[in-house]
């Protein structure tokens, strides 16, 4: 993958969050579209975290510079971004497990976020069923671990040792404990990690369905650079700042998205949306197979626990 | 065995023991702090020869310069130049060094120095019972309160931040449990046996758990077991308590793992 950093300031947005709302690519050049796409339209009171001029270095280097961000109710937003662009960093930092050096991070009051991590292997050291696991976050009582568990179709596991949980029912069971914070805001860090491209589908197809049935705002950081859940209100791409956001139909096309990445990455985004979204062509690059990429023909049924 | 007040002693202390350690030991295996542990215990001889020349409480002496070492252990963990492991290799042996030469300076009668590297449970005292079952209690409660984060912090640490344990804190009243729990398991078995006396037990009992309370449960019946076990050894074959103590838990951890090695290899 081609990282081409773009030191370039002026290709920065305009600081302020209200340009990320009008739904389109919006990156360096002020080139504004009409309001056409706009998916939802949002209340200021709405904002459930704004972030403004963040900035946070460590050990003399340059993780974050002046980053604005927010994120709505019922809004989902996917963070992209190369390696080490500090997306993670970003994620620790709106979940207050950092300060940053600079900035303002202001957050709805009483807001609940539910934080389902990167990196989730747990010590087999620690003998742990999913039950008990479940009952180590805000707990409420047994039934409603089970409750939750049905709602993201794992009750199937629900005494099983967390060890010995498959990569998809894993994320299940984070989503889960998350959802049971009652969270206004859930952040998925690679939710689909180490998942298999059905259980992709699948996780999405969820992620989307508990943010219809449950308002919730979705911040998710996503593992791979080209194929970005079609739910998505807001790409944000994020390379040390932010280097363009809009839908993910026009993200790909931005100029500073295809300095960023490469023309190879810009023409092989694709947007989930089915899990046929994209077929290999002879070279083995991805390529969405329908032009109507982004529309919400997501809602497949789910083959229950898998 | 005879009922003779200084193995009734033995007995009461023994069993005191075992029952914080287990817990506390589980945790130093969930979080792989077995050599913070270790440094955690030798460097209370510094203590105990502190204790002696300014003729202080030992268990207190050796405890507090436990429990400053392990707080420092904390922060330094935050550099990572150098690991952690080596930073342990490095602290627990310079402490066991500093330790016996800092014996060496103690005026008056000689230091029975293998009586704390090994422990001499059949010296318990009525003084040192207090210290077991006072500080125990003491430990067993903090635990209790403290369980849920504790274990949500082991299971993952950014997880448990983000969902508001206040990590540091929970942190540190950890490792202070801990230098308290080895303060008082130094009297059974010593200061370089320990660190086995707590993980050994814990060890023993993952094979047979399937949830977190029961593998601290059944570490401290198997630690109860070795300590009536190891002190009927030593009565009936002249031999050392503390390390009968942890050649009979060793015994137990060995059965416990290869049993499970073989039901591994079978499937």
């Amino acid at each position: 993958m081609i990282a081409t950093p773009d030191p370039a300031p002026t290709d920065r947005p305009p600081a302020g969050g209200s340009d990320f709302a009008d739904g389109h690519a919006n990156c360096g050049h002020a080139h504004h579209h009409h309001h056409t796409a706009a998916s939802i339209t949002h209340r200021a009171g709405d904002v459930l975290i704004g972030a403004q001029g963040l900035a946070i270095s460590r050990g003399g280097r340059t993780i974050l510079e002046d980053v604005d961000f927010e994120i709505r109710k019922n809004e989902i937003v996917t963070l992209i971004g190369p390696n080490g662009a500090g997306k993670t960093t970003l994620v620790r930092v709106l979940l207050g497990l950092i300060a940053p050096d600079k900035g303002i991070i202001r957050r709805s009051p009483g807001l609940t976020i539910g934080y389902v991590p990167q990196r989730f292997d747990i010590d087999r050291a620690i003998p742990m069923t999913v039950a008990r696991f479940l009952a180590l976050g805000r707990a409420g009582t047994p039934e409603r671990a089970r409750a939750v568990l049905a709602e993201v179709g794992a009750s199937r596991v629900v005494d099983q040792q967390m060890s010995g949980l498959s990569g998809g029912e894993l994320q299940r069971v984070l989503l889960a404990r998350a959802l049971l914070r009652d969270p206004g805001l859930l952040v998925l860090d690679e939710p689909v990690r180490g998942v298999d491209y059905v259980g992709e589908a699948e996780l999405y197809a969820l992620i989307g369905r508990l943010r219809a049935e449950r308002g919730l705002g979705v911040l998710m950081v996503s593992h791979d650079l080209h194929i970005v859940m079609a739910q998505s209100d807001r790409v944000v791409c994020v390379n040390r700042h932010v280097c363009c956001s809009g839908v993910p139909e026009t993200v790909a096309k931005d100029p500073a998205y295809v300095r960023l990445f490469g023309e190879h990455a810009a023409r092989s985004f694709a947007v989930y949306s089915h899990r046929h979204d994209h077929r290999h062509d002879l070279a083995g690059e991805a390529k969405p197979v329908s032009p109507s990429v982004g529309n919400d023909a997501e809602r497949e049924p789910q083959g229950g626990g898998r | 065995m005879s009922l003779d007040p200084f193995i009734l002693r033995a007995l009461a202390a023994g069993i005191g023991v075992a029952v914080i350690a287990a817990p506390l030991g589980c945790f130093v295996v969930w979080q792989r702090m077995a050599y913070f542990g270790e440094a955690v215990a030798q460097a209370s001889l510094i203590g105990i020869a502190l204790g002696l020349a300014l003729q202080l409480d030992l268990t207190a002496s050796a405890l507090a310069v436990s429990a400053v070492l392990a707080l420092l252990l904390i922060v330094l963990a935050r550099q990572s130049l150098v690991p952690l492991d080596s930073l342990l290799g490095l602290l627990a042996h310079a402490a066991l060094a500093l330790g016996v030469i800092a014996t060496s300076f103690v005026s008056g009668p000689p230091v029975d120095l293998l009586g704390y590297l090994f422990g001499d449970i059949f010296a318990v005292s009525t003084q040192d019972l207090w210290w077991v079952f006072a500080g125990g209690a003491a430990v067993l409660v903090a635990l209790a309160w403290l369980w849920k984060s504790l274990l949500s912090m082991a299971v993952h640490e950014e997880l448990a931040a983000a969902e508001g344990i206040p990590r540091d804190l929970v942190k540190g009243a950890f490792v202070v449990l801990l230098a308290l729990a080895i303060a008082v398991a130094i009297k059974i078995v010593g200061i370089l046996l320990a660190i086995a006396f707590l993980i050994m037990p814990a060890a023993a009992a993952r094979p047979l758990s399937s949830t977190p309370e029961r593998m601290a449960l059944i570490a401290a019946v198997i630690a109860t077991a070795g300590v009536v076990a190891g002190l009927e050894l030593s009565l009936s074959f002249d031999i050392p308590g503390g390390p009968a103590i942890v050649a009979v838990l060793a015994a137990m951890s060995g059965v416990s793992l290869f049993g499970m090695a073989l039901r591994a290899g079978a499937q």
